[in-house]
């Protein structure tokens, strides 16, 4: 059986939503670099396995497979029985559970704290930019507004689908692990629940493992 | 129980979980939310959806919220009924899945909200910001071009749920001075016509009060 091939980079936020889950279920893989700042990702190589120029992109044999999202579904149904069970198919509450809050990451939680991560961090460090406070200011307060439902939740719920760690908790950790760098960090304080989550989970083998890669360039 | 929806008949993301529904041919009641009066930011409402917003379904004991998680749990739940909307378990379908979400959605649906329903509420509709948004959908429909001109369907040879997903939005700009965004691209075009022509899509468009 040849390789699973991820092509990323391990500080890249939605490369290592791929490879927590890969580490979770313990897939043997290999991670090609893909270079950004030589625009690899644009090159034709890369756009024959992702048509929109982004990382990661994911190879199985012949099957080529794109948004992060989607890989971890994926690498997670080929694994299935293999690591824990992250998705909850067999139960169709627990699996709609799962998805809601997916699809909360992505929509709500995601589109307020990756301005902040990218004005603060990204922008100055990769590409010599000044932080734009007004973004930053104005998506803290959403990110805050988002944080107060997510303690309530949590306050009743040991992770986001109930009492099992699943795919939805796992999709916070990039971005949120950056977001701890920032100067915004301790706004997470005013969250108790919120906080002990974040601990909990990120506690797991797969996720010290991953996030050793995501700082061993700074 | 009946399944509810709790929504209203022109939102875009309400429109995503009753094209669902109609595809698999359930009866469901629709229960308005006053978005206007801040029917959606009050207690009751909060109980269903945390984040105050539409839709919600409740089938029996699930209440769900967010769009794709509800038309997700429709066709899965509801799998031999009407049509079959995950008939593929394949990497492609749920790629294309995520390609709805993350690289078509946030632009036309940026686009909808400047070109329709800023004008509906009396707020004034942003045009750079709609020039910005038109030239990112444009370029994500460079792609969905390519691809279907290989691919009768985003899944590939059958409609799905991520077919579907893409529906009310696509509807609504085509509503707006932006419609040549989707009619220009021939194969997007094509894939749109066969899509639309579906009876469930027939039913769920003449509900549209637009």
């Amino acid at each position: 059986m040849s390789l699973i091939k991820l092509y990323g980079t391990p500080m890249a936020t939605c490369t290592v939503r791929v490879l927590l889950c890969l580490e979770e279920v313990g897939a043997k893989y290999e991670l090609v670099p893909i270079s950004m700042p030589t625009g690899e990702h644009k090159s034709p190589a890369h756009l024959a396995r992702n048509p929109f120029g982004q990382i990661p992109a994911l190879q199985d044999g012949d099957l080529t497979l794109f948004e992060s999202r989607a890989i971890a579904r994926y690498v997670l149904h080929k694994f299935k029985g293999q690591g824990p069970d992250l998705l909850r198919e067999d139960n169709l509450s627990d699996s709609a559970m799962v998805d809601v809050w997916l699809e909360v990451e992505a929509h709500q939680y995601n589109p307020a704290i990756s301005p902040i991560v990218y004005q603060s961090l990204i922008l100055p460090r990769m590409y010599g930019g000044t932080p734009d406070q007004t973004i930053i200011d104005t998506n803290l307060e959403k990110l805050k507004k988002v944080l107060d439902v997510y303690e309530t939740h949590l306050a009743k719920s040991k992770y986001l689908a109930g009492d099992f760690f699943s795919l939805a908790d796992l999709s916070h950790f990039s971005y949120t692990k950056y977001f701890m760098a920032t100067p915004y960090a301790s706004v997470f304080n005013s969250y108790p629940h919120v906080k002990a989550w974040w601990e909990d989970f990120t506690s797991r083998p797969a996720f010290k493992k991953v996030a050793a890669g995501m700082t061993s360039q700074q | 129980m009946a399944i509810k929806v709790y929504g209203l008949p022109q939102s875009n993301n309400a429109l995503r979980a009753m094209a669902a529904l109609n595809e698999k041919e359930l009866e469901y009641e629709l229960c308005p939310v006053d978005l206007q009066s801040g029917a959606h930011k009050k207690p009751e409402f909060l109980a269903l959806n945390p984040f105050g917003q539409i839709p919600v379904v409740q089938d029996g004991d699930d209440i769900i919220f967010e769009s794709r998680a509800i038309s997700r749990y429709i066709a899965t739940k509801y799998k031999e009924s009407g049509a079959d909307l995950l008939p593929v378990n394949s990497a492609k379908f749920e790629t294309w899945l995520q390609v709805e979400s993350s690289q078509f959605y946030p632009a036309i649906s940026e686009l909808n909200f400047e070109l329709l329903f800023k004008p509906m509420f009396g707020m004034t509709t942003d045009m750079s910001n709609v020039e910005k948004q038109a030239e990112k959908l444009s370029a994500v429909l460079d792609v969905y071009e390519a691809h279907l001109a290989k691919n009768k369907y985003v899944a590939g040879e059958v409609f799905t749920l991520a077919d579907l997903n893409h529906m009310p939005e696509i509807f609504l700009l085509l509503k707006s001075p932006k419609a040549e965004l989707i009619t220009s691209k021939p194969h997007v075009k094509a894939w749109w016509e066969d899509i639309s022509a579906r009876p469930a899509w027939k039913k769920t468009a003449a509900s549209i009060p637009l």
